[in-house]
């Protein structure tokens, strides 16, 4: 029973209420009676609480109390002693001070800015240890991440014996969301009962969360996100707002909303970490891969391990005989990383990208053709099929779009006026994964459709997916849907990340749908006289808000009819589905594009424009046309960001984040944007899911920052290995 | 934020006796600078005196051909003032560079002037600051430099100004009016206006406290045909300069008969080019002597540890306006 979906998508189904203000966020939420807490950030990098003197800040009107490890109540956690890895960091509970900026006590008070203005007033004690930021320095005692992989064929071997070879060292500063939502919660306990607002990519993460830190059951917490800014990873755990909002009520029996500033947000979350990343790789005369061998490393913090796999790119994206990746990790004392959008695969494409164009060179053999050469037909890792792949086609329709083949190979040889004209071009790829979800499909007697699922809808435009899908699995009109998420009481659904929600719950949704039509199937054939008594159910098609049997207008029921006819005022049912894993682990999945960019450089001064880039993208079925035009669109802007200017800039010698605002840290504006074609292949899988549909949201950030740097290359002949490349770098 | 009182001044001069009375009282205008600093806890007036609606925001023509242009005038409605676009359009592309539309849609003229440094540290209460906190130390001369000073430093303070603004009026000659508790005005020059940090990087001006910018007056000058503006960022627009160049030139068949050059992120204040411009003076308008211009233009820089690059991004920016404003 699938119908086919939109060609041109609808629009945003929330876009009307983000753009007049009726969405809200959750700063925005206000309970009678609630406080407000305000933050104290430590000001050392690491050492230990000797004291906080709140005299002062607790005599200023409005203020109800300051609260830190020293009188707030116990959190039902088994103890940790200092030194044990990993031991993650819950606000306010101990006085060991991990990184700069760490919040270290809340100044409760009736209003915002009282709050605020006390926070000021708290006076602490610190006895201060040494610290180390600097990864550059932390690396001598770099360990392995536990991603250990046996080396494929002999890569050493082959590199020492290939005449074409490239040998470099590329690296990426710490980077941050910079998510316009701040990180906020609102927590009340009313009855030994916990209801949240909180800004969250996971409903079902953060109450379990909270089950655990309380030590109550999760069916006395109720967590709810309905709407958020923009998140990127920096919400896939939840930050010490939520468990400090949460004692903070707890404490003073108020309903109390923590907001984060935002020179503060800097260590709300996790953040891209820092790498450093050596590639070795080699080829024979006629471009075919010899050898990689791709060696990364990446801060953590002191407290956890955490990892994320940036040399993974380098053992399935092309076909080569002899592959070694080792993958490490070195302690400093910052916060603890955290995704951020193509977390692992953005960086290590970084570095493998860029080496393959650099021997592009040295083999005289055009970028896209020698990723042609050794295209990977079937997984070069596990030799599985790919569930679908068309690749090939991205890289054919994108470089014909680009006008590729019009690109003169030599650096510097193409201009614009005074100015010198780069083309570069990269490979993204992304997994395409399946998770559990659940969905309840609400059909109503008045046509409408309630659908609701625990998801969460962080910018990429779930409420509109959802809506189109139960829409068009329905075979009603858009408008006759209402998708319902963000609510820890709705049927549970993972949390957004890794590119995962349309495959995971959509599915779930077309599913859910699916049987209710089944359902309305068993309904008409109760009556007399339905044309689906012994039909084969395959054939039963639903549109205009009726079911019938393909091809036979005829045999058309409304809805409105079968319900009314039985007597019901609608059909509702839950549904959970799970991925066919037997099925799914016969074969690699993932998406994939093929990104060309085009660079305008003015030498004289270092200013690279970002003035054109195409986007091929193959990605399964396309649900919501728009919204993954926007995806595409954003990964690129994404990648000017990366490529050119972003960087948190950290002053070692006081360990702490320097730039923590949207003045000292650069993203780009609209100015720095030029035009931006995505192109979506055909891509048909049977395998990914039901939906057809495999994941984008990450995927096209992939490849941009090498393209960009590949394309800086070509226009100058400076090959910058360090990212971002701002103005000094290219002078 | 420290709770303050807020008064709005009826007259000029009862803006100046308000805050002429009281250490801790601040004028406001457009608070596109102040309102931040007093969030971020930097700057912590107790008592704020609303000058936005004292009638000094008209630009107008001088009897002698040059401009003045009001204190409370707006960024946005001075750069596109018929006057200024036409007489000094290097005034226009300095305003233009700056900030945001919606920034500049806000921010007067005088708090242009008046804005205080970007460097990290000035904006960190947990770091070391000698601007903020004098006495405390310069984190930034040892640490992070990138944006800082390459002219006119002290051990104090590495610090720039700025702003876009000041750079093309400092080129321009442009004097600064200010009232006082006397209720007299007096006249400073524009390249006196800043002050270097030498040991009290604390004072930003030689402004005295209380006393209140009236107008900025732009003398006459042949420059409208060969002036430009260059501004270098790490992008596009909403950036504040790594290295600004106000080049203007008075050219007369291809002879430079006078020139002025300034340079903006480079120094405590506004960073004329003395040695470059009359150098200029004379000399053909032509690349090679622009270069050589440029030459002389950087010749007494002193970089820190991060930006030893602004030297020659100065250098060729230099170059590069003045080769704009030549229109070659
Ligand atoms: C994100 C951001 C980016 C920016 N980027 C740039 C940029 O790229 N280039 C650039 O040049 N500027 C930039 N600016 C700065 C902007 O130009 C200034 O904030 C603005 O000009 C200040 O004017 P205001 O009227 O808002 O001053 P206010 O904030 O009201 O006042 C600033 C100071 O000036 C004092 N003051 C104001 N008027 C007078 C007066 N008449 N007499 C005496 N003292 C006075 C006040 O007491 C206060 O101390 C940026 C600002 C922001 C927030």
């Amino acid at each position: 029973m699938i119908n086919e979906f939109f060609q041109d998508g609808p629009s945003r189904v929330d876009g009307r209420a983000k753009v007049t203000g009726t969405a809200t966020y959750v700063a925005e939420h206000r309970f009678p009676n609630m406080a407000y807490g305000y933050l104290v950030q430590s000001t050392i990098a690491r050492g230990r609480i000797l004291e906080i003197d709140a005299a002062e800040a607790e005599k200023q009107p409005g203020v109800v109390k300051v609260l830190s490890h020293l009188n707030l109540q116990k959190l039902a956690l088994p103890e940790r002693p200092a030194g044990t890895i990993p031991r993650p960091f819950y606000a306010l509970t101990s006085p060991d001070v991990l990184f700069n900026a760490q919040p270290i006590a809340v100044v409760v008070a009736d209003t915002f800015e009282q709050a605020r203005f006390a926070a000021s007033l708290v006076k602490v004690k610190y006895e201060q240890a040494p610290h180390q930021t600097d990864l550059e320095k932390a690396v001598s005692s770099a360990f392995t991440s536990g991603r250990e992989q046996a080396d494929r064929g002999t890569p050493a071997e082959a590199f020492a014996a290939s005449e074409f070879k490239v040998e470099a060292e590329y690296t990426i500063p710490i980077e941050h969301h910079n998510a316009m939502e701040p990180h906020a919660t609102v927590a009340n306990w009313t009855d030994g009962k916990l209801t949240v607002y909180d800004k969250t990519q996971g409903i079902q993460g953060t109450t379990g969360y909270l089950a655990s830190a309380f030590g109550i059951d999760r069916s006395n917490i109720r967590v709810l996100s309905p709407f958020v800014g923009g998140a990127f990873g920096a919400a896939l755990r939840p930050g010490p707002n939520l468990i400090v909002a949460a004692m903070a009520s707890r404490e003073v029996k108020r309903p109390v909303k923590v907001v984060y500033s935002r020179r503060q947000l800097a260590t709300a979350h996790g953040y891209r970490p820092e790498s450093i990343q050596t590639l070795k790789i080699s080829a024979n005369k006629d471009g075919k891969l010899t050898s990689i061998i791709h060696e990364a490393v990446h801060n953590t913090s002191a407290h956890e391990n955490f990892s994320e796999s940036l040399v993974g790119v380098s053992r399935n994206l092309y076909s080569c005989p002899n592959v070694r990746t080792v993958a490490k990790i070195a302690r400093t004392d910052l916060q603890t990383p955290l995704w951020m959008r193509a977390p692992g695969m953005v960086s290590g494409a970084w570095a493998l990208e860029s080496a393959l164009d650099e021997l592009s060179y040295k083999l005289k053999i055009d970028p896209m053709q020698l990723r042609l050469i050794n295209y990977a037909e079937t997984d070069p890792e596990s030799g599985r099929p790919f569930s679908s792949k068309e690749l090939r086609e991205c890289y054919k329709q994108a470089a014909e779009r680009f006008g590729w083949s019009k690109r003169k190979p030599e650096p510097r040889s193409m201009r614009d006026g005074k100015l010198l004209v780069g083309w570069g071009m990269a490979t993204g790829t992304w997994p395409a994964s399946q998770a559990p979800a659940s969905a309840r499909v609400t059909l109503n007697l008045d046509g409408t459709v309630r659908v609701e699922s625990g998801t969460t809808d962080i910018g990429p435009g779930t409420y509109t997916t959802m809506t189109i899908i139960a829409a068009r699995t329905m075979g009603v009109q858009i408008e006759k849907v209402t998708f319902v998420l963000g609510d820890s009481e709705l049927p549970p659904s993972p949390g957004q990340g890794g590119s995962t929600t349309t495959s995971s719950v959509g599915t779930a949704v077309q599913e859910a749908c699916e049987l209710v039509l089944k359902q309305l199937v068993e309904h008409a054939n109760k009556m007399e006289g339905s044309p689906f008594v012994g039909v084969d159910p395959e054939t039963v098609v639903a549109e205009d808000a009726a079911i019938l049997v393909k091809g036979k207008p005829e045999t058309k029921r409304k809805f409105a009819d079968i319900l009314r006819q039985n007597n019901l005022q609608n059909v509702s049912l839950l549904h959970r589905s799970t991925p066919d894993q037997g099925r799914r682990s016969r074969y690699t999945i993932a998406s994939h594009a093929a990104q060309f960019v085009e660079v305008k450089v003015d030498e004289e001064i270092g200013r690279v424009r970002v003035t054109r880039a195409v986007q091929g993208t193959a990605a399964g079925r396309i649900v919501n046309p728009k919204g993954a035009h926007s995806q595409e669109m954003g990964g690129v802007v994404w990648g000017v960001g990366m490529a050119l200017m972003e960087k948190t800039e950290i002053d070692h010698k006081l360990g702490r984040i320097m730039n923590p605002n949207l003045a000292g840290y650069h993203v780009p504006v609209n100015a720095d944007i030029g035009e931006i074609e995505t192109i979506f292949v055909v891509e048909v899988d049977e395998i990914v899911n039901p939906l057809g549909a495999k994941g984008l949201g990450e995927l096209g950030l992939v490849g941009i920052p090498a393209a960009i740097a590949n394309a800086v290359f070509h226009a100058t002949g400076k090959r910058v290995r360090d990212l971002p490349i701002t103005p000094d770098k290219l002078i | 934020m420290r709770p303050f009182a807020f008064k709005r001044a009826a007259a000029p001069a009862d803006a100046v006796k308000f805050v002429a009375a009281n250490r801790d009282a601040r004028f406001i205008a457009g608070g596109t600078n102040l309102v931040d600093l007093i969030k971020e806890g930097v700057d912590s007036p107790n008592e704020l005196v609303d000058i936005s609606r004292l009638p000094l925001s008209t630009v107008r023509s001088m009897p002698g051909g040059g401009i003045t242009i009001g204190a409370l005038a707006k960024n946005t409605d001075t750069a596109n003032h018929p006057i200024v676009r036409k007489d000094f359009p290097l005034l226009t592309q300095a305003i233009l560079a700056g900030a945001s539309p919606q920034i500049r849609n806000m921010a007067t003229n005088g708090g242009n002037l008046m804005q205080r440094t970007r460097c990290h540290y000035f904006y960190d209460l947990a770091t070391p600051c000698n601007k903020r906190q004098p006495g405390s130390g310069c984190a930034a001369k040892d640490g992070l430099n990138r944006y800082s000073a390459i002219f006119g430093w002290s051990d104090s303070c590495v610090a720039v100004h700025p702003s876009d603004m000041c750079v093309a009026l400092a080129a321009l000659d442009a004097m600064v009016n200010v009232q006082g508790m006397d209720g007299k005005t007096r006249t400073i020059k524009f390249t006196d206006f800043h002050r270097l940090p030498e040991a009290s990087p604390e004072k930003d001006n030689t402004l005295a406290h209380g006393e209140l910018i009236v107008s900025i007056d732009v003398p006459k000058n042949n420059f409208a045909a060969n002036s430009y503006y260059l501004k270098v960022r790490d992008r596009a627009s909403y950036a504040f300069a790594l290295v600004s160049v106000a080049a203007a030139l008075h050219v007369e068949r291809g002879t430079i008969r006078s020139a002025r050059l300034a340079l903006g992120g480079v120094a405590h204040k506004p960073w004329r080019a003395a040695a470059a411009e009359s150098f200029l003076a004379g000399k053909r308008a032509e690349i090679g002597v622009f270069q050589q211009a440029a030459e002389l233009a950087v010749k007494d820089a002193k970089p820190l540890s991060e930006n030893g690059y602004k030297v020659k991004l100065a250098q060729r920016a230099v170059a590069k306006a003045l080769g704009r404003a030549a229109n070659l």
